[in-house]
């Protein structure tokens, strides 16, 4: 067992629609070098690019840090936002807040949160009313 | 005379290359070059034969006409008994007051062809087979169009999970090579061998596939000659022909092909969209690879803004050559022929994924070298001007990683260094 690993950091700029999905791209250009194969790639990018756009949507931007070793690849997407009043109901599908000016734009499916958990190994929120919300996307690289 | 088979099966054969004595070593291609194939080194351009994907971007953008695409001549109908010319749509948009494509065909016999037979009808009889294949459901969606050379090769190269998505068809010019043929075997009595099948091309990637095809053992063309050569030829009597020897068989299903937005454009029932220029195209294929595109079932591809008639080797503006075809789609749209050659159209060969040399051996290998390398282009200058010759201080991290490059090619880097040396040497003084 090695402790090589490789840190990236991405920043999320709030509200800008045509930048979001910036750093999962860039991401998946870093995973590509480092051959992964396109359905573990996937693994990590959808998910990543959905909690990215939910941070330009509702989260005031952020940042995001990639850390990726052999055997894993964590994601963490930190915000100052407004924090996730009810998680148990933000983690149903369909479920949104956002607004109709963001729905106009393709985006507040409610599709989010159920689509990181569905595509990653495993996730993890923590959320404080006012605070922020911290979304962690776990992705294991098989041998 | 000029031996056609010369280049056949040379492993990475490109049909874009470079006179050295035009290169001047500038950044033109350098910067343009969407899969980063281009390095300057010692003054001159030099093509990474395993990125190369034979857009011809190059050749468009050199403004010394250093970069060339290697085709063949009309020397060769000297080579075969019997010679058939396959101008592909696009060649439709290239005589701005010829508006009668029979006049054209005509055209190919007086510079030597003895018959012509049209990539339309190729193209026509896709059409019809991508109706039917995607009415049985079984096409995996979004069906990418399998016409562009250099956009297979773009996927085999960087998207290789969607493979399964090319249509599994050949292109229209290897469908019309096997039927014209056949079709010659039998009206003339001369073996396969004694009929030279000639493909008139808007671009580098078909000359390219010739040689290694795609999807197939062989390719059915004898030899490609460039659209421009073949105007050349024409553009001092086209517009004295006054005899017609031929009778088009073109309808507007297969003249539209020409332009970008044509393959789709008889798939209306379903939800397509047509993607040109080979840079949109990579963000579009990258958006397929995350299944942002939603409910798309068919994207059309063209390395070439326009489609092919915006081809390296054409010679009309693309604009007016796309109007031209939609002229001529509207004359010619009477689907009065029975398009029914026994051909088979599908694909033969599994289409093959073309990974670029790896990094390291091992992730953690690599992980290593990737962090030197993100080390290292924090490091320098991060203005991307190219003129270390490669086309990004990204690059030219990865390349010194690699070992094809130093620090020192960085000219800024140099400059500094220079300044440090020459200031000591002041204090020496």
């Amino acid at each position: 067992m090695d402790n090589n690993t490789l840190n990236i950091r991405y920043e999320v700029v709030a509200k800008d629609f045509s930048r979001a999905g910036e750093a999962s791209s860039a991401l998946k250009k870093v995973l590509r070098k480092l051959n992964i194969s396109p359905d573990i790639i996937r693994k990590v990018s959808i998910p990543m690019y959905e909690a990215e756009i939910n941070m330009v949507i509702h989260a005031n931007g952020g940042y995001i840090d990639v850390d990726i070793t052999p055997e894993t690849i964590h994601v963490v997407l930190t915000d100052n936002g407004p924090g996730i009043a009810d998680l148990e109901l933000a983690m149903q599908e369909g479920y949104s807040t956002a607004t109709d000016n963001v729905r106009e734009l393709g985006f507040g499916a409610g599709m989010g949160l159920p689509n990181i958990k569905k595509y990653s190994d495993d996730m993890k929120i923590t959320t404080q009313l006012g605070k922020g919300t911290t979304v962690e996307i776990f992705v294991n690289i098989p041998a | 005379m000029e031996d056609i088979n010369k280049f056949r099966h040379e492993p990475y054969f490109h049909s874009v290359k470079l006179n050295h004595d035009l290169c001047k070593g500038c950044t033109s291609c350098l910067k343009r070059c969407p899969t980063e194939a281009i390095r300057v080194r010692n003054g001159k351009a030099k093509i990474i034969k395993e990125r190369c994907i034979d857009c011809g971007e190059c050749i468009r953008v050199c403004p010394y006409h250093a970069k060339i695409a290697v085709t063949n001549s009309l020397d060769n109908l000297k080579n075969f008994k019997y010679n058939i010319a396959l101008p592909a749509p696009s060649f439709y948009g290239q005589f701005r007051n010829i508006n009668d494509i029979n006049v054209i065909l005509t055209a190919f016999k007086k510079i030597g062809f003895d018959d012509v037979f049209e990539v339309t009808v190729g193209a026509e009889l896709i059409t019809k087979t991508t109706l039917k294949l995607l009415e049985t459901g079984k096409l995996k969606k979004p069906v990418i169009n399998s016409a562009c050379p250099a956009i297979i090769r773009l996927i085999q190269q960087r998207y290789p999970d969607l493979i399964e998505n090319i249509l599994p068809l050949k292109a229209p010019v290897e469908i019309a090579a096997s039927v014209a043929r056949n079709k010659a075997v039998k009206d003339t009595g001369f073996s396969q061998n004694e009929i030279g099948v000639f493909f008139i091309s808007p671009c580098a990637a078909k000359m390219t596939t010739i040689i290694n095809p795609i999807g197939s053992e062989t390719s059915n063309i004898d030899a490609v000659l460039s659209m421009k050569d073949v105007v050349n030829e024409m553009a001092p009597f086209i517009h004295k022909i006054k005899n017609i020897e031929f009778t088009t068989a073109s309808d507007s299903a297969g003249i539209v092909w020409a332009n970008s937005g044509g393959e789709i454009k008889a798939l209306s029932e379903y939800n397509c969209i047509s993607v040109d220029g080979i840079h949109n195209v990579y963000k579009v294929l990258e958006d397929v690879e995350d299944e942002k595109l939603g409910d798309i079932d068919f994207v059309e591809c063209s390395a070439c803004l326009s489609g092919c008639v915006g081809g390296p080797l054409t010679v009309e503006n693309p604009y007016i050559a796309k109007a031209k075809i939609r002229e001529l789609a509207k004359k010619y749209n009477i689907d009065t022929r029975p398009v029914n050659y026994e051909t088979d159209m599908f694909l033969d060969k599994e289409i093959e994924e073309t990974p670029l040399t790896k990094l390291g051996s091992s992730i953690s290998e690599t992980i290593s070298l990737m962090e030197k390398i993100n080390k290292l282009h924090e490091s320098l200058p991060q203005l991307d001007c190219a003129s270390c010759g490669a086309p990004s201080c990204n690059a030219l991290a990865e390349d010194i990683v690699r070992g094809f490059g130093k620090e020192s090619d960085c000219i800024i880097k140099l400059k500094e260094k220079i300044k440090l040396i020459s200031d000591e040497i002041q204090e020496l003084d």
